[in-house]
């Protein structure tokens, strides 16, 4: 075992090690002059610049509204999909289908093709009625990145929920129609409760992918108009690759383990409470 | 009060008729059993009549009122379920008083009546724990429970045991027969299980292939079957079936031929079987009795010892072997030759048709 442990205590350590070490240094890419200790420099002015702050704020809001949308979308779709309808299995297929694209390609069909004011099929619509097309990026920026991101996990949301309905009891159900649940007291007191476990794990794996969303605001946005969109990972981004201030992105990096730390910490101790069964 | 009645039930999936008419009366505070093989649609009767299955044709009335269209919920029954179907995240108290929260009863009153269930059900000390901490009785115990909770009109039982273990089955049929006695409810109970349905049942309705066989006490169905099937499926071991032909009849019974050559005069009415017909022999293991003079020769195959009872498996030329039921003392071994004398008051004889040829003398213990 000691062999693995060591390969992956590396495989963690070193790029870690070197962010953290990196973060303290005054390391300019376009300025090999400027070197040495820095101290918490870099942190400090990561803290005192408002784009940070905003960044932050944005990661959150996205991470708080794709995870609204999908898993309660996914919860109502997943209840519906059960259900026995003709053409089902064509339906779920379609439905879970989003998943499999990936994301710079769901991004660009989505700025392109439907949300585009001239081109896209929103803005048709709006024709077709007599209102002027939003143009979405410029408008609504957020919403329209929250409204991508969604679409791509709605899916995987779909599908772990939909199977965690299929094994309900259908025993159960009946039980609770005779005693006079309605639909509405079935999925609230039955349903929903047997979903509560499914939902959590939906719910932790999307929180890891979703603070890290970088693809989908690259091609759309670029984290603007101004810093609309721009959340931590694609702020980090800009310090490394636009600024070339390699300190000042790793000091936003260290800030961005610490968030996914944090948040993890809070997931995985709530979660893992109700795992234990 | 609670009165059920059938009258001419159907249940179709598409072109497949599943029920096949069935007339039924269920009496006041009575406790049905209905009974059959796997796939006799004894579970899908139980459910139309819960309202969890519509009826295809026919009229279910309870208390005189046709209820072919209420919903489940509103028929005043209760449904005990053969996986119990607790809810898993509510405890027991929140279990038993689920379908009052619904009807918006107060939590006190809502409190009184779940103890009171829980005391019948010797449930106190588990109200606050959840099913997964309960063992397999108390499960059971709790879906009961939460069918007394609601007060209902009628109790349907859908093979509440068969998910327990035997000693644990044979002491919930006590507790059953208790709880029918002291709730004084009418009581509707589905199972495979032919000793449930004898100690449990006032009456057994026994289905087979979506249509009633026999409605009877269970005595009636043991000693006067209506025919060839519910004289093999009641009783446990089986009724041995033997061929034979009516050889003469007159007003002290009918006198059978077996293929062996051996007579017997069994006292039944011939009504309209003719000497000459083909008819089926019944004889209950217990009917048969290891005799030096018996009628019947054969060979013991098998030995069963179960203790108290002893089970001879007697081979006697093509047909099956015979299930002699003899006391545990009995030294019979096997690969030896016996000689079987049979009660032929206890016997019973079916026509080609399979109807039962009806016994001269009605047995002591049925009325």
């Amino acid at each position: 075992m000691v062999p693995s442990v060591a390969v992956l205590l590396l495989w963690m350590i070193v790029p870690l090690v070197m962010t953290v070490w990196f973060s303290f240094q005054r390391y300019n890419l376009l300025d090999p002059s400027v070197g040495g200790f820095a101290g918490f420099d870099n942190y400090a002015y990561l803290v005192t610049d408002p784009d940070f702050w905003v960044s932050l704020r944005n990661t959150m809001v996205l991470l708080a509204s794709v995870l609204v949308i999908t898993v309660g979308l996914g919860t109502l779709l997943a209840v519906l999909f059960d259900q026995d309808f003709p053409g089902r299995g064509i339906a779920r297929v379609l439905a879970i289908s989003p998943f499999f694209v990936m994301p710079t390609v769901a991004a660009l069909i989505w700025k392109n093709l439907m949300m585009h004011p001239i081109y896209g099929v929103f803005g048709a619509i709006a024709h077709g009625f007599g209102f002027e097309p939003i143009d979405w990026f410029a408008e609504y920026p957020m919403a329209s990145v929250i409204l991508i991101v969604s679409w791509e996990w709605l899916p995987f949301a779909l599908l772990i929920l939909l199977t965690a309905v299929q094994s309900l009891d259908h025993e159960q159900r009946e039980a609770a129609r005779m005693d006079s649940a309605g639909v509405v007291a079935q999925f609230f007191f039955i349903t929903l409760p047997h979903l509560s476990r499914a939902i959590s794990v939906v719910i932790m794996i999307e929180t890891i992918f979703l603070l890290t969303v970088f693809a989908e605001i690259f091609v759309t946005t670029s984290g603007g108009p101004g810093n609309a969109t721009t959340n931590l990972a694609f702020l980090i981004y800009a310090r490394a690759l636009l600024q070339f201030d390699v300190g000042g992105a790793s000091a936003g990096g260290v800030v961005a383990i610490l968030l996914a730390n944090v948040v993890a910490f809070f997931l995985v101790r709530s979660i893992a409470r109700r795992l234990e069964v | 009060m609670a009165t059920l009645t059938l009258r001419g039930l159907r249940k179709s999936y598409g072109a497949v008729e599943a029920i096949k008419g069935i007339d039924l009366d269920v009496e006041d505070r009575e406790f049905v059993v209905f009974v059959g093989p796997s796939g006799c649609g004894k579970s899908t009767l139980l459910r139309m009549i819960a309202g969890l299955e519509a009826i295809t044709a026919g009229d279910l009335t309870i208390d005189g009122k046709r209820v072919n269209d209420v919903g489940p919920a509103d028929r005043g029954l209760a449904m005990v379920f053969q996986s119990y179907a607790l809810y898993p995240h509510m405890t027991v108290r929140q279990n038993m008083g689920f379908a009052l929260r619904l009807a918006r009863v107060p939590r006190a009153e809502r409190d009184r009546k779940v103890e009171a269930a829980a005391a019948i059900l010797q449930l106190g000390p588990y109200l606050d724990r959840t099913p997964k901490e309960l063992s397999g009785g108390q499960r059971q115990r709790v879906a009961i429970g939460r069918s007394i909770v609601r007060n209902p009109k009628v109790f349907l039982f859908d093979e509440p045991l068969s998910n327990l273990d035997a000693a644990l089955r044979g002491q919930m049929r006590i507790e059953l027969a208790r709880l029918h006695e002291e709730l004084q409810a009418t009581m509707i109970y589905v199972t495979h299980d032919q000793v449930e349905a004898m100690t449990m049942a006032d009456k057994i309705v026994v289905l087979q292939a979506g249509r009633v066989e026999q409605v009877g006490t269970p005595l009636q169905l043991y000693h006067h079957p209506a025919n060839l099937f519910v004289g093999g499926f009641i009783g446990s071991p089986r009724m041995n079936m033997l061929p034979g032909r009516i050889a003469s009849s007159d007003a002290a019974g009918v006198t059978v031929e077996l293929a062996s050559g051996v007579r017997l005069k069994v006292p039944v009415e011939p009504g309209a079987a003719q000497p000459g017909d083909a008819v089926t022999l019944g004889i209950r293991p217990e009917a048969l009795m290891a005799r030096t003079d018996g009628e019947l020769a054969g060979e013991v195959q098998l030995v069963e010892r179960l203790g108290g009872l002893t089970l001879l498996h007697v081979g006697h030329g093509a047909d099956l072997p015979l299930i002699v039921q003899t006391d545990g003392a009995d030294a019979s071994r096997a690969r030896t030759p016996i000689r079987l004398a049979v009660d032929a008051a206890a016997c019973h004889l079916f026509a080609a048709n399979g109807i039962t040829l009806p016994h001269l003398v009605t047995h002591r213990l049925v009325a």
